[in-house]
């Protein structure tokens, strides 16, 4: 059997691509990507702990994770082509005008 | 006599009729419901007063208690009112003057826009006037005295678009409250002693109370004190007066009613209502003799110079409710009160008939632009010339019995005696003058005023010279009610009707010879002779006179015609001071640096955080998932820690 800490590892491994591609990355759609990289890294870590301590309840939240995770990706989506129409570009640094 | 109500409640009704729908009215109409409702008024006085001297004195006074007023913890006051032979007296007084300066006003007031606004003030004021009069406890009267406060700043106070009205008006008002804050601090301490302010119960406990109890005697000196603290500002005694001069700038038989006949009177009313207290406070009667003295002579003495003729009035005014106070500090009550009577009717008189100078004038108040007005005016010189003589106490007529009563009361004075009555003889002898001085320049010689000034000097309408001839009836019949004990071997009728209790000053008339009676008379006689020659001498005689005496003690005719600068030094002493705390301590530093500071301080402070804070919203996306990052780094390791 395979130790919780692999598991662990991984999805530590996972969390930490998904953030940096998160701040190293231009590209709306790109950290749309990071962050289900994340999300998925925290799923994991909820099944493996889960399995591990034989609770239903982690299994549970992965799936309300995973429904979140599908109306974000749906709304996120949505604004990135509503984004485009405006801007013509993907690039977030050039939408800075939420500020003061 | 459960009627009682009636008599302030009157005037009331008809300040609201006047008040509420007086612009809808007639003029004719307003005047009807204004003295209509006096009228009535003093018939119920009168028959109130009829009913009463049917009852044995045993049973008087008659209380009348209407509800509980104010009910807390042991404190009570009653809404009741009270008759007695003086409060009796004084509702006539009230009502009757009131009455004929109602019917007068009528006729003075005929062309004003204010109307009817002048006749609900006048109304609320006889409604005042009668609760201070009538109540029966001293919180009572306190709303009958605060109320004739305000309606006397609602009068001087008529013509409010004139600067110099509004201002006398503030000034009566602020000046009074000085007065009134005595007045109440007096009904409180009077609470505090008796634990009643209910005139029977603090009279009867004040009466059977042992003199020599320890501290007593302070306690009422004091209350006494500030009594008539209250008493200097509503009648105009040193140091308050200073506003009553000022109050001329209301309409006239305003002056007339309230600065002359009424409300001025109020504190001698007080004071006399308060004679059992008075009596056992031997000091307070000492400073109220003192103090009317003063008052008496230094207003007999700017009198001497003013030109204005209700200026003189005024000062007039101010010097005779000094005679009433230096009769009730000589423990003649009755004196004091039988003046205020008599008073009443000449000086209402007097400025009812420079009310008919001023509007047949067309307004000029200044004597020294009159002259001659005998022939245009011929009814109102008859009258004023019975008013003058009255006032100047020339024998048989009002004034000289009641002036008469007041010095021999005070020749037997314990306290001083001899030197008040000299102070107050000299008194007699000023108001002859400067009374004879104002009837001379305003009703004889030739016209000093240009017809091109005054364009049709006229007699006043019927309205009113009815009453200026009934007060004149009654200027000289009412000494006859006070005739000295010297005519008719008797005390005087007054003083038997207003039985106070004897008090050492009276006990000593009793024992005086009537020998001394008569040289009292004279004398008072000889002073007012004398000022009626110099003022004849100076003003008919030898008219170059005047100028050389003015220039020949130039200095003190200039302190005269400045009122010794009393309201000068007021203003330096009191109000610049008052002004300048306001402005410096109480505007620029309480107000601008402390509230507003705090105010404006907290406001900046929220300002200049949230420019601190504010940096942190960049704009950029990756910036604000930076700071969610950090923040669960700081959760994460809140709880891990």
């Amino acid at each position: 059997m395979i130790p919780l800490n692999w598991y662990l590892i991984l999805g530590a491994a996972l969390f930490l691509l998904g953030m940096l591609g998160f701040f190293l990355k231009r590209n709306i759609i790109a950290l749309l990507l990071s962050v289900e990289i994340m999300l998925n890294a925290v799923n994991l870590t909820f099944v493996a702990f889960s399995s591990r301590n034989g609770q239903i309840s982690g299994q549970i939240f992965v799936f309300f994770v995973l429904v979140v995770a599908a109306a974000e990706a749906a709304v996120g989506l949505a604004l990135v082509i509503a984004m485009f129409r405006n801007r013509e570009t993907l690039n977030v640094d050039r939408s800075n005008l939420l500020k003061w | 006599m459960n009627f009682l109500w009636l008599i302030p409640l009157l005037p009331l009704v008809g300040a609201v009729l006047n008040g509420v729908f007086g612009k809808r009215l007639s003029r004719g109409a307003i005047g009807a419901i204004a003295a209509g409702s006096v009228g009535l008024s003093f018939a119920v006085s009168l028959t109130a007063f009829i009913q009463m001297l049917g009852i044995p004195e045993e049973s008087l006074p008659i209380v009348q208690n209407y509800f509980t007023w104010i009910q807390a913890g042991s404190f009570q006051a009653n809404a009741g009112l009270m008759l007695d032979h003086l409060s009796g007296l004084m509702i006539l007084i009230v009502t009757g003057v009131g009455f004929l300066i109602h019917v007068y006003s009528t006729g003075y007031m005929h062309d004003d826009p204010g109307f009817y606004r002048y006749f609900a003030y006048l109304n609320l004021f006889m409604f005042s006037m009668l609760t201070l009069v009538l109540a029966n406890n001293y919180l009572l009267m306190f709303v009958g005295w605060e109320g004739v406060g305000l309606c006397s700043y609602l009068l001087i106070g008529f013509w409010f678009k004139k600067q110099s009205a509004t201002d006398a008006g503030k000034k009566a008002f602020i000046v009074n409250r000085i007065g009134d804050f005595g007045f109440i601090l007096a009904a409180l301490l009077i609470f505090w002693t008796f634990k009643s302010v209910d005139y029977v119960q603090v009279f009867s406990a004040a009466a059977t109370m042992p003199a020599d109890q320890l501290g007593m005697i302070g306690t009422l000196t004091a209350i006494c004190l500030l009594m008539f603290v209250g008493a200097t500002g509503k009648s105009a005694q040193i140091p308050l007066y200073v506003w009553l001069p000022d109050a001329m700038e209301g309409p006239t038989p305003v002056s007339a009613l309230i600065h002359a006949a009424t409300m001025v009177t109020a504190g001698v009313y007080m004071v006399a209502r308060s004679a059992v207290l008075f009596d056992r406070a031997p000091g307070a009667l000492l400073v109220v003799a003192v103090i009317g003295a003063a008052t008496a002579l230094i207003a007999a003495s700017i009198a001497l110079v003013q030109t204005d003729i209700k200026k003189v009035l005024a000062y007039s005014t101010v010097s005779q409710l000094g005679y009433m106070f230096l009769a009730c500090g000589a423990g003649a009550y009755a004196a004091g009160v039988f003046h205020l009577m008599t008073h009443a009717f000449f000086k209402a008189l007097l400025f009812l008939g420079a009310g008919s100078v001023i509007h047949g004038m067309g307004g000029i108040q200044d004597i020294s632009k009159m002259g001659g007005l005998r022939r245009e005016m011929p009814w109102t010189f008859r009258t004023f010339l019975i008013g003058t003589l009255a006032i100047a106490g020339v024998p048989g007529l009002a004034g000289f019995f009641s002036k008469d009563m007041i010095l021999a009361a005070t020749w037997h004075s314990p306290n001083f005696g001899k030197i008040l009555w000299a102070v107050g003889l000299t008194v007699a002898g000023m108001t002859s003058f400067y009374m004879f001085r104002l009837l001379i320049l305003t009703f004889t010689g030739s016209p000093r005023y240009s017809h091109h000034d005054v364009h049709h000097v006229h007699e006043s309408p019927a309205p009113m010279l009815v009453p200026l001839v009934v007060l004149a009836f009654f200027s000289v019949v009412a000494g006859y009610v006070g005739l000295p004990p010297a005519l008719t071997g008797s005390h005087e009728p007054i003083a038997e009707f207003l039985h106070f209790p004897a008090a050492p000053a009276v006990e000593g008339v009793e024992h005086a010879s009537i020998a001394l009676e008569w040289m009292l008379m004279s004398a008072s006689v000889l002073a007012a002779g004398i000022g009626a020659y110099v003022a004849y001498l100076f003003y008919v005689l030898r008219p170059d006179l005047p100028g050389r005496v003015a220039s020949g003690a130039a200095s003190l005719y200039s302190i005269l015609t400045n009122k010794y600068y009393v309201d000068e030094i007021y203003d330096a002493v009191m109000v610049a001071p008052i002004v300048v705390t306001s402005r410096q301590f109480l505007w620029k530093f309480v107000d601008m640096l402390m509230i507003d500071g705090m105010v404006n301080g907290i406001g900046q402070t929220v300002s200049s955080t949230a420019n601190a804070f504010r940096q942190i919203h960049t704009g950029y996306v990756r910036a604000y998932a930076a700071w969610i990052l950090f923040g669960s780094i700081v959760i994460v390791a809140w709880f891990l820690r």
